[in-house]
């Protein structure tokens, strides 16, 4: 007799009924292994459990009581068998993103289980994992199962592309705006009265000011600055690599990813002035008080897509894939866009956001990674082994 | 004058009083400020906001996961290491071959290879890149960003606490007392049992708390080779670390104080082990 169980907050398994544990669990053999939980009433009835009353019992704190319970190998099992690979029954799909993106996501991960559900579908367990764009795109490389990648930048997405050939190079025309649900730009987070008087890119070559800045290696976002302070030198005629070379030497600290730049800058109290992206900074605005810090903007910055992609080489079942594309897909919803420009992302649809949302962005002058030569380009030269980045930060 | 300095009462140390104040304040100092107020800034964090939200936080599902993985690794690898950690201890204490020091070297590679370097190894190793975690990539045994690659870090690092812990008391016990029972007749499993496992049983007691408190606080290695996927590959140290960088400051503080609370119980066991059993650990262990 086939049987559903439920083994996780939402995770549910399908198999063979062994025995009854006798405290209202049952133990099947799903094929590749035993499996214990609550049954639900029938096989069909797996597409009524909703979303939410899924998620209150994972809050409640019942299955954790019953994973203690279940003792060392089913815990081994539960653990070792939840990937996407090996738990057919369940949809997972798990999110490979960068850093700034975490709030964004734990709310759209919701919103889309809403929507999808409602669409007759079962709900699906969303997994994130979040971290430097080029350190997230390594873990891919080296073997992080992602169903979908959402990193800084699209030539983190085309190493992984390149490496892997887990999907085809020419991913980013698959969804419109160059595969980038969402944008954002460059700005300066300084400290309440910007005391060092920090008006625009040339301000942060000035001796004694401490600039934070992740490591352009690891991290999207990082990149992003850097040539939106390269664009800025070309604009005013000033020798590009001396200029960004002279704002390096200002950096004190180079984290990894975005979000360690900010608590470098916001909780640890060190440097003058973050390059930040502009959701991350309106964000630790929002988080951290508006009389801690200010957001200015520079005269040229630049417009920085970060583009979304189905890594189709590890979808196992059309299942999955059909609730991936329409993960990224929905996206694009005017409700997700909202849910973009409301977490300060700037985003293309506004029919749904709120006004104020949609009203936050300060005009501001953006060059684009075209005007660079795009991505493969830009890449190699300034950031690879070797490259711009390279020869400025030996000096 | 010799005679009367050996067996009158005479402190040994003739410090002033004041130096004496003044050495044992700064040691006091000292611990206060980068060991005590460190562990009470955490606890404070934790409860800025009362002790609903910090219980609320330990309610979150990530936070239930974390807590989850880092008891499930712990009672895993643990015992694993213990097992190896005796079979160790007793294969270079009792028997002579060749390359026992090369041995002995090895077990300790753990404690100088940096915690880093042994996640990348393993990424290096079983990642979709080698040859062998190609191939099990391809058959549905992820073994990196998956369950058993943060299992084997945890193993790689706590490895040799029990082995180190075992070595010297097992030395100093030297084969005198295995060698009589195996002349009265016992079979090599029952000189185990009766001779050898009662003789150390304090140190290995020991050398398992130290080696659970690792295997619960790994981070670097951990951080590695666990892919940060919430709610499925991430233990509590390294929950902490993205509550923290996602402003839930109360959530990564009272998860850290539940480590922390994990690490003090820990130290307690092994504080009530050497009180309760001074004498027989003073006669086990000299080191």
């Amino acid at each position: 007799m086939y049987r559903t169980i439920q083994i996780g907050g939402h995770t549910l398994a399908q198999g063979i009924f062994l025995r009854s544990l006798g405290d209202g669990r049952i133990e099947i053999d799903a094929g590749h292994a035993r499996r214990s939980g609550h049954p639900v009433a029938t096989p069909r009835s797996s597409e009524t459990v909703s979303f939410h009353s899924a998620f209150r019992k994972a809050l409640t704190g019942g299955h954790l009581r019953g994973g203690l319970l279940a003792g060392l190998t089913g815990l081994v099992l539960a653990f070792g068998g939840t990937t996407p690979a090996a738990a057919q029954d369940s949809i997972e799909i798990l999110n490979v993103s960068y850093d700034p993106t975490r709030e964004f996501y734990r709310e759209y991960n919701e919103l889309f289980n809403v929507w999808w559900t409602a669409q007759g579908n079962a709900p699906v367990t969303i997994r994130q994992s979040h971290g430097g764009a080029g350190a997230q795109a390594r873990a891919v490389i080296d073997g992080l199962e992602a169903t979908v990648v959402t990193l800084a930048l699209s030539a983190d997405i085309d190493a992984i592309s390149e490496r892997t050939g887990l999907f085809p190079a020419d991913w980013q025309s698959r969804l419109p705006h160059n595969s980038s649900p969402y944008t954002s730009t460059i700005v300066f987070l300084v400290r309440e009265g910007n005391p060092r008087g920090i008006e625009d890119w040339d301000d942060l070559v000035a001796d004694g000011v401490q600039v934070i800045t992740p490591n352009p290696k690891t991290s999207g976002g990082a990149r992003w600055n850097f040539l939106a302070a390269w664009a800025y030198a070309e604009r005013n005629d000033l020798d590009p690599a001396e200029f960004v070379g002279a704002m390096y030497r200002n950096v004190p600290v180079l984290d990894t990813g975005a979000r360690g730049s900010t608590t470098t800058f916001t909780q640890r109290g060190i440097g003058d002035v973050l390059l930040a992206w502009e959701n991350e900074a309106f964000l630790a605005l929002a988080e951290l008080g508006e009389d801690a810090f200010d957001i200015v903007v520079p005269s040229v910055s630049i417009l920085a897509e970060p583009p979304v992609t189905l890594v189709d080489g590890n979808i196992t079942s059309d299942a999955l894939r059909a609730a991936a594309e329409a993960y990224l897909q929905h996206l694009y919803s005017p409700e997700a866009q909202a849910l973009a420009l409301s977490h300060y992302y700037r985003a293309w649809d506004t029919s749904q956001a709120a006004p104020e949302d949609a009203a936050r962005f300060p005009e501001v002058e953006l060059v684009t990674i075209a005007d660079f030569g795009g991505w493969p380009v830009v890449q190699p030269e300034y950031f690879g082994e070797g490259g711009i980045f390279d020869q400025i930060y030996e000096e | 004058m010799s005679d009367i300095a050996l067996t009158s009462p005479v402190p040994v140390t003739t410090e002033p009083v004041l130096i004496r104040s003044l050495l044992i304040g700064l040691s006091l100092a000292f611990v206060a400020l980068f060991l005590f107020a460190p562990l009470v800034t955490v606890f404070v964090e934790a409860l800025r906001q009362g002790w609903v939200a910090a219980l609320d936080a330990l309610r979150l599902p990530d936070a239930q996961a974390a807590i989850r993985m880092t008891l499930t690794i712990a009672a895993i690898a643990v015992p694993i290491n213990a097992v190896f950690g005796i079979a160790a201890a007793w294969a270079i204490t009792k028997f002579d071959f060749p390359g026992k020091a090369f041995l002995i070297t090895l077990i300790d590679l753990p404690f100088s290879v940096s915690p880093v370097v042994a996640g990348l190894m393993l990424v290096l190793l079983f990642g979709a890149n080698s040859t062998l975690g190609g191939w099990l990539i391809a058959n549905d045994m992820p073994i990196v960003f998956a369950f058993p690659g943060i299992l084997l870090a945890t193993l790689f690092v706590t490895f040799p606490f029990v082995a180190r812990e075992l070595i010297p008391v097992m030395i100093e016990q030297g084969r005198a007392e295995e060698e009589a029972a195996l002349t009265l007749g016992a079979s090599g499993w029952r000189t185990f049992f009766t001779v050898t496992l009662p003789n150390i049983r304090w140190a290995l007691l020991y050398g398992v708390l130290l080696c659970n408190a690792r295997a619960m606080g790994e981070f670097g290695a951990v951080a590695v080779v666990s892919g940060k996927i919430r709610g499925e590959t991430a233990t509590m140290p390294t929950m902490v670390e993205m509550f923290y960088n996602e402003y839930l400051s109360v959530a990564a503080f009272t998860l850290a104080a539940v480590l922390a609370m994990l690490a003090l119980l820990t130290l307690l066991l092994k504080s009530l082990l050497e009180w309760r059993h001074a004498d027989l650990l003073a006669a086990t262990r000299r080191h």
